[in-house]
């Protein structure tokens, strides 16, 4: 049968007969991946162009028409040493790309107006104590109105859009104030002017709204940068399907490319990446990813096969379903409807903060100017003390208490290996009292593992690794892996459902079933110690030998509960294993509390009674069975490893195989909040200070503008502490 | 007073130029790749031994 790579989905026209694609590229760091790629890219003849953004990690290619198989380049990059694969633009991130530009565009645009206006600002401060005629005073605030005008109606833009739709769902949000405060400076310094009056606001309303967008640009590049490393993630999961496209010739397309009612092969040792029904052939299945169960289904004629199941031993023609009707799949998205209605409900910090500072600020600014008539002021002075007031307690420095943490904290987790999926997940993380561990593919890496390789002589090991490069089996690749083999064995032969055989210096060695190495003696002996591995045989000549495979837990599994012990949570696991396999597992890492066999549905029941007795659950888990459950949970976890639908669940991601990134992100959502709290009193004890001030009617456009720069500039420096925290989290790094 | 006549307008020219410029960059993906444009201003233009052994291996 013959194979083809057929990445035509992927391509796009661009124009003048040129063909587009975009590569997300694993393993670029440096400007000398850079230069290699696209040199070497380059000099593929009828390639125009081949540009690496090193930020987002991806490489943009363009081509004559009809000159060259996109599957090509793969091949080169591969050459090179990187790893590469097609990716699609999700609509999600090409939104956050827009939004990103035009918060940009209107941080220039305000900061332009910034400047001109403390320009023109300044001379009229120092003016009002020297000799500036009351003409040249108006003539500058004529201009400032010019240009602050407009600036700000559209660089406020994100702040009025934002308010507004607060408004409209009859709730409040920081942007409220923030709207209200701008306006209102604005529309005073615009009436004073033309009173010929002495103070005009417009530099620090227009300097207030620089400060916050320099803020939200900030927020907004960290998001658009972890939707960008999550997006090639995806891609290089390299999603693919082997579909038949004749009676006897097969094609490797993506998966977005298969419809319902087409016909894939599923080979030993690959993951099924579709929902389907098998329609011929015979096999085992591990399902473990979707139900956490690790003992293996048989699976042959009519059973059907979801997204995410391992072929184990013989190869399957799968006949494609429509995703919706799987019964499995159609249960778990009904829960996690429920349960991700429940979770929107959560108010973040900010709401709450901005929810009582409003109304008393609104009301502060309202009691001025009443006090302010009562002590014999005329209507206009008082109002206008009342407008200062609001001016001077625009939220500015409120405004950036939280964003700026939430950014500088989302930041150093991106270097640890821990990406955001959501934009409060730091606050309800650092709530977390009771941790939830899946087991299977959580607690344990999702890859089989040799266990007992060290007691093994190590020359037979690397020669049952050599020889076990030639099957497909995965209790194979673990046994390849463990050795570290590099070059198979010349002249293996495999035997489909029994293992693999070659004659080395005359001797004939095999890998495989036990009754196929003639080492069921040694296996009746051993086996029974450990009830969820998997055996395989070694024999050369007379001389045998047994590997036990199975699931192994996370390198740094141990160290990391024992870590989180003295933290203050309570730890949990809630597998769909079996229990022996389960209490082996709690016993080894020590966590008291385990239940086995549970389904989706029991882990969502023991959430919300977790929840009922006010305790904030964080799910780690990784299957598609606990989809729903990490949506029920306050916060939730998954490996990069898991499922699709876990992964978009869960709040955060985290790569690699050590689980210290659960302790990491802990530590620094804990010091995150901390300083989001601290932002606040800081931002409030301002406040405090600056109200009397105004209030009292002494304020000016200088103690405005003095005040707002410095708190502001106070609050984001405090930021930048969530950059470390103090629980010595360089030891984690490693 | 009356170089303020002169001096107003090219203060907010100088200004206006500084926008345009900005904005023009923004629009031509100047913003793109920030990390890589640091690289790329001190990458040297022309290996000689390097392209010329990845064109060897294309070649072949």
């Amino acid at each position: 049968m013959q194979v083809s790579r057929d990445f035509s989905h992927y391509v796009r026209a661009a124009g003048e007969g040129l063909q587009h694609i975009d590569l997300a590229v694993e393993g670029v760091h440096c400007a000398g991946c850079m230069a290699k790629i696209e040199r070497g890219l380059s000099a593929i003849p009828d390639v125009t162009l081949a540009r690496v953004n090193l930020t987002d990690r991806r490489v943009a290619l363009e081509w004559k028409e009809g000159t060259l198989d996109p599957a090509r380049f793969i091949d080169r990059l591969e050459e090179l040493g990187y790893k590469a694969y097609p990716y699609e633009t999700a609509s999600a991130e090409a939104t956050e790309v827009a939004e990103s530009r035009f918060l940009l565009r209107c941080l220039g645009v305000a900061a332009f107006a910034t400047m001109n206006v403390m320009m023109l600002s300044i001379p009229v401060w120092s003016g009002n104590v020297s000799d500036m005629l009351p003409e040249q005073r108006d003539f500058f605030h004529w201009l400032s109105a010019l240009i602050a005008l407009p600036a700000a109606a559209y660089a406020g833009q994100p702040f009025f859009r934002s308010a507004w739709r607060a408004l409209a769902a009859k709730t409040t949000n920081m942007d409220v104030p923030i709207s209200i405060g701008v306006t209102l400076a604005l529309g005073m310094s615009v009436v004073e002017t033309i009173n010929h009056a002495e103070h005009a606001y417009f530099d620090a309303a227009i300097m207030l709204l620089t400060f916050l967008l320099v803020g939200r640009v900030l927020d907004q590049n960290m998001r658009r940068r972890t939707r960008a490393v999550a997006g090639n993630l995806a891609a290089l999961k390299a999603e693919t399907a082997t579909k038949f496209v004749g009676p006897d010739e097969i094609s490797q397309v993506p998966v977005a490319a298969i419809n319902p009612g087409d016909i894939v092969l599923l080979r030993p040792g690959e993951r099924c990446a579709v929902d389907g029904t098998v329609i011929e052939g015979r096999s085992e299945i591990d399902q473990s990813l979707i139900t956490g169960e690790t003992l293996y289904v048989t699976a042959d004629r009519g059973t059907p096969v979801y997204a995410g199941s391992m072929n184990i031993s013989g190869t399957l023609r799968v006949r494609v379903s429509a995703a919706s009707e799987a019964t499995l799949l159609a249960e778990i998205t009904r829960l996690l409807d429920n349960a991700l209605e429940a979770r929107s409900r959560y108010r973040r910090l900010a709401d709450r903060a901005s929810r009582l500072y409003a109304p008393v600020v609104h009301a502060t600014a309202f009691l001025t100017v009443l006090g302010w008539v009562l002590a014999g002021a005329g209507w206009h002075d008082a109002i206008v003390t009342g407008v200062a007031v609001l001016i001077i307690t625009c939220p500015c420095a409120l405004g950036l208490a939280i964003p700026t943490v939430q950014t500088v904290a989302s930041g150093a987790m991106f270097k640890s290996g821990v990406l955001l999926n959501a934009g409060d997940a730091i606050e309800r993380l650092a709530e977390a009292d009771h941790i939830i561990f899946d087991k299977t593919g959580t607690l344990t890496l999702p890859d089989l593992d040799v266990v007992n390789a060290a007691a093994i002589p190590a020359e037979i090991l690397g020669l049952a690794g050599q020889l076990a490069l030639s099957s497909h089996h995965p209790v194979a690749a673990a046994v390849a892996q463990a050795a570290r083999a590099k070059s198979p064995i010349v002249g293996a032969v495999e035997e489909a459902g029994q293992g693999v055989r070659a004659c080395v210096d005359g001797v004939e060695i095999r890998l495989g079933r036990p009754s196929f190495c003639g080492a069921e003696e040694l296996v009746r002996g051993g086996a029974d110690l450990d009830p969820e591995a998997s055996v395989v045989a070694f024999s050369r000549g007379a001389e045998k030998i047994v590997f036990t495979v199975r699931q192994a837990l996370r390198p740094d599994a141990v160290t990391v509960i024992a870590a989180l012990k003295p933290r203050n949570v309570g730890l949990e696991i809630l597998s769909g294993d079996r229990e022996p396999a389960v209490k082996a597992a709690a016993n080894a890492l020590g966590i008291p509390e385990w239940r086995a066999g549970v389904t989706p549905a029991d882990k969502i029941a023991r959430i919300e009674e977790l929840k009922r007795r006010g305790t904030r659950v964080l799910m780690v888990g990784d299957g598609m069975n606990d989809a729903p459950s990490l949506a029920a949970a306050h916060v939730s976890m998954s490996p990069i490893s898991a499922a699709h639908l876990s992964q978009a669940t869960a709040d955060l991601v985290f790569l690699g195989k050590p689980l210290a990134p659960v302790v990491t992100a802990v530590d620094y959502a804990r010091k995150a909040l901390h300083l989001m709290r601290q932002n606040l009193w800081l931002a409030i004890g301002y406040n405090i200070l600056a109200v009397p001030i105004a209030i009292s009617g002494i304020v000016t456009p200088l103690i405005a503008a003095a005040a707002m720069s410095g708190s502001s500039i106070l609050v984001m420096l405090n930021a930048l502490r969530a950059r470390s925290t103090s629980r010595g989290i360089t030891s984690w790094k490693s | 007073m009356e170089v303020l006549i002169i001096l107003v307008p090219l203060a907010l020219g100088l200004g206006l130029a500084g926008l345009v410029a900005f904005l023009w960059s923004l629009k031509s993906g100047q913003y793109d790749d920030l990390d890589g444009a640091a690289w790329r201003a001190i990458a040297d233009d022309d290996p000689p031994q390097e392209t010329q052994s990845d064109l060897a291996q294309v070649k072949r």
